[in-house]
């Protein structure tokens, strides 16, 4: 009862936090500060924004939130629909939902994060170098792309867990941000050929910048902002996918629990023990679509086209 | 320094295209000697442009420069200097400024930042020694209030100021030489002036020398002591300003001429040059302007002329240097009426 008061309060002061927190106005505001301004004009975004922030911090204090551990195995209360000492019901082997819910985030979260910083990440190198390199070049990089995106993902995934088996929590991350940076790549590359048009990369070459000074200064800045939606609606994307290969029963391994592993548990008995996967579904469910709506928003509030809109 | 500071010789630039080499810059030669302002002129698509970004290097793949080429400055040959001493010059002891300001700016940084990149570039500056001299250079441009204007972004500032932000950014390292490509093509006229009274000025003060690209004549009587005159990637004709104005020789320079509207001349239309210029893929045989010309004979299509000397300082690439009479005649000619200008295009 304790723990679910603190969250409560938790809660609701980051969302009172955050609604009053307020950029200074510049004199001159920047392109971000422009975009920033607008993307907190938008409600629905903002809301999601605090359900994000909302479910981190609640995931990552669960020790103090919830009174057992994930692991813990209550055999006399298994399968135990919600009730008040347990709110999310107990599993199969009378373990906590609730626990394993939070417990769950704090490994299924930072999964999707890491995997998308890493994706974003080679992402962006790759194409900045394929939108900066010689027709030639840039052609067969593109080509190779493309050859890689034939693949569907899962199947990719599916196949080279099949093979390597129990992955640990970090290869997981690898594997993900490996298999998840050539959208990113192809985003970046259309955007590095649209600069080098610009009469102003002509013109920093004229000031006598260097390729590297130019790629830092005047490329990747004016990237960033598509590179920033994409990854937003990646980290739905992966949360969905980490969630589908743990269901697969070949993404996190138990016993350590994922938002996706623990629907698997109560797959066996769906329709008798619902809260096996209503409460994490819902969990998975917010998370994609907070993302998916803020990331929408991004691309809103980026768009070089509605500046001195709204 | 006796010599030149620029010394252009025999430059060719080309393109590859579907359709064969576009020969956009075709053996130019040229000086520029300290504190000269010289002024290149001529039509859209006559290689001007490539001219100037021939000197600095800036040709974009697959364009080249072709072997033969050679530009010297400062008595030091350009072509074959290492990148990273060829970026050594770009800005510092170069410096170019560009027709349209807004895109010639990031987007994403303050004007005070980009003019402060320069410094950045090529001295060891911190930030904020840097950004002081992006305020003086402001100040020296005539920017009001450059400490504030300079935590501006582009998009925040008038053309005018635009253009003398990116003047500000050209001068921050007093280059011997400037090279204004078409720098007040997308001004307003009083802005225009004010610009190029600003460039005169700072020239003074600096001591360069400016090569002046423009389509302009006005611009050019007003700031340029010598002219160059480009057609379909050659030099047709070189003179000082006032040689040019008052005894145009190249007939495609007195074509331009009279396509300025003058003050006080009662004209139903303006007098235009026939045609366009030609594809830089296939230059005409002999003189390239002979399908363009009022004067053109047989031996204009079959003989490229050579650059004639007109006078003390004034070439021409026209047979009519040797052929003076040629001229008279079609005057004659064309004065009687309409027969006169039909047989002179025919011939």
């Amino acid at each position: 009862m304790f723990s679910w008061l603190l969250a409560a309060l938790l809660i609701g002061g980051v969302c009172w936090g955050a609604a009053r927190w307020r950029v200074a106005p510049a004199a001159h505001p920047g392109p971000w500060r422009t975009a920033m301004t607008r993307f907190r004009s938008q409600g629905p975004a903002m809301a999601s924004v605090y359900l994000l922030v909302a479910l981190v911090v609640v995931t990552a204090l669960a020790p103090w939130l919830v009174s057992f551990a994930p692991t813990d195995t209550l055999i006399a209360a298994s399968e135990q629909a919600p009730t008040l000492t347990h709110p999310f019901g107990t599993d199969f082997a009378g373990r906590d939902v609730l626990s394993r819910v939070l417990y769950g985030g704090q490994v299924s979260l930072p999964v999707a994060f890491l995997s998308v910083l890493l994706a974003a990440t080679i992402g962006t190198a790759y194409g900045a170098a394929a939108g900066l390199a010689s027709e030639r070049v840039d052609g067969i990089m593109m080509r190779l792309i493309d050859a890689v995106l034939a693949i569907p993902r899962l199947f990719l995934l599916i196949a080279v867990l099949a093979i390597w088996g129990n992955p640990s929590v970090p290869m997981l991350i690898l594997l993900l941000g490996l298999t998840g940076w050539f959208g990113v790549s192809r985003i970046v590359r259309a955007e590095v050929r649209a600069l080098r048009g610009e009469e102003w990369m002509m013109a920093a070459d004229a000031l006598g910048a260097s390729r590297r000074r130019t790629l830092w200064r005047h490329v990747l800045p004016n990237v960033l902002s598509p590179v920033i939606v994409a990854a937003t609606l990646g980290v739905g994307n992966i949360v969905l996918l980490e969630a589908a290969l743990g269901y697969l029963g070949i993404g996190v391994q138990p016993p350590t629990p994922s938002w996706g592993n623990i629907i698997q548990d109560g797959a066996q008995a769906l329709f008798t023990v619902w809260w096996m996967f209503v409460f994490p579904g819902l969990a998975i469910v917010l998370t994609a679509m907070s993302f998916n709506i803020a990331g929408d928003a991004l691309r809103d509030a980026l768009d070089p086209r509605q500046v001195g809109q709204r | 320094m006796t010599g030149p500071l620029l010394s252009v010789r025999d430059l060719r630039t080309t393109f590859p295209t579907p359709n064969g080499p576009a020969r956009a810059v075709d053996g130019v030669s040229f000086d520029i000697a300290p504190r000269e302002t010289v002024g290149l002129v001529g039509e859209s698509g006559c290689g001007k442009s490539v001219t100037s970004l021939s000197i600095l290097r800036l040709i974009q793949p697959p364009g080249r420069i072709e072997a033969g080429s050679r530009i010297a400055f400062e008595g030091t040959e350009l072509l074959t200097l290492d990148e990273r001493r060829m970026r050594a010059i770009r800005g510092a002891r170069i410096s170019m400024i560009f027709q349209e300001p807004m895109a010639a700016l990031n987007p994403v940084f303050t004007v005070g930042d980009q003019i402060a990149e320069v410094a950045r570039v090529h001295t060891t500056a911190s930030r904020r020694e840097a950004w002081s001299r992006a305020v003086e250079m402001m100040r020296l441009t005539g920017i009001s209030d450059p400490a504030d204007r300079a935590r501006q972004y582009p998009h925040e500032l008038s053309g005018g100021m635009r253009q003398r932000v990116m003047i500000a950014m050209a001068l921050m390292m007093s280059p011997p030489l400037l090279i204004a490509d078409e720098p007040t093509t997308a001004l307003d006229v009083t802005i225009q002036a004010q610009i190029l009274e600003l460039l005169r000025e700072l020239q003074q003060r600096v001591g360069m020398s400016i090569l002046l690209i423009t389509h302009d004549l006005g611009v050019v009587a007003e700031t340029a002591s010598r002219v160059l005159v480009m057609y379909a990637g050659e030099v047709v004709e070189e003179a000082h300003v006032h040689m040019l104005f008052e005894a145009p020789h190249h007939p495609y320079t007195e074509g331009l001429l009279a396509a300025v509207p003058r003050l006080g001349e009662a004209r139903e239309r303006l007098r235009v040059i026939p045609g366009t210029v030609p594809a830089a893929t296939a230059w005409p045989t002999g003189c390239r302007f002979h399908d363009r010309c009022p004067y053109a004979w047989d031996r204009c299509v079959a003989e490229h002329p050579p650059l004639y000397q007109i006078g003390v300082g004034q070439w021409s690439r026209c047979h009519l240097a040797e052929e003076p009479e040629r001229r008279v005649a079609h005057r004659a000619t064309s004065a009687t009426g309409i027969a006169g200008s039909s047989t002179a295009r025919d011939v």
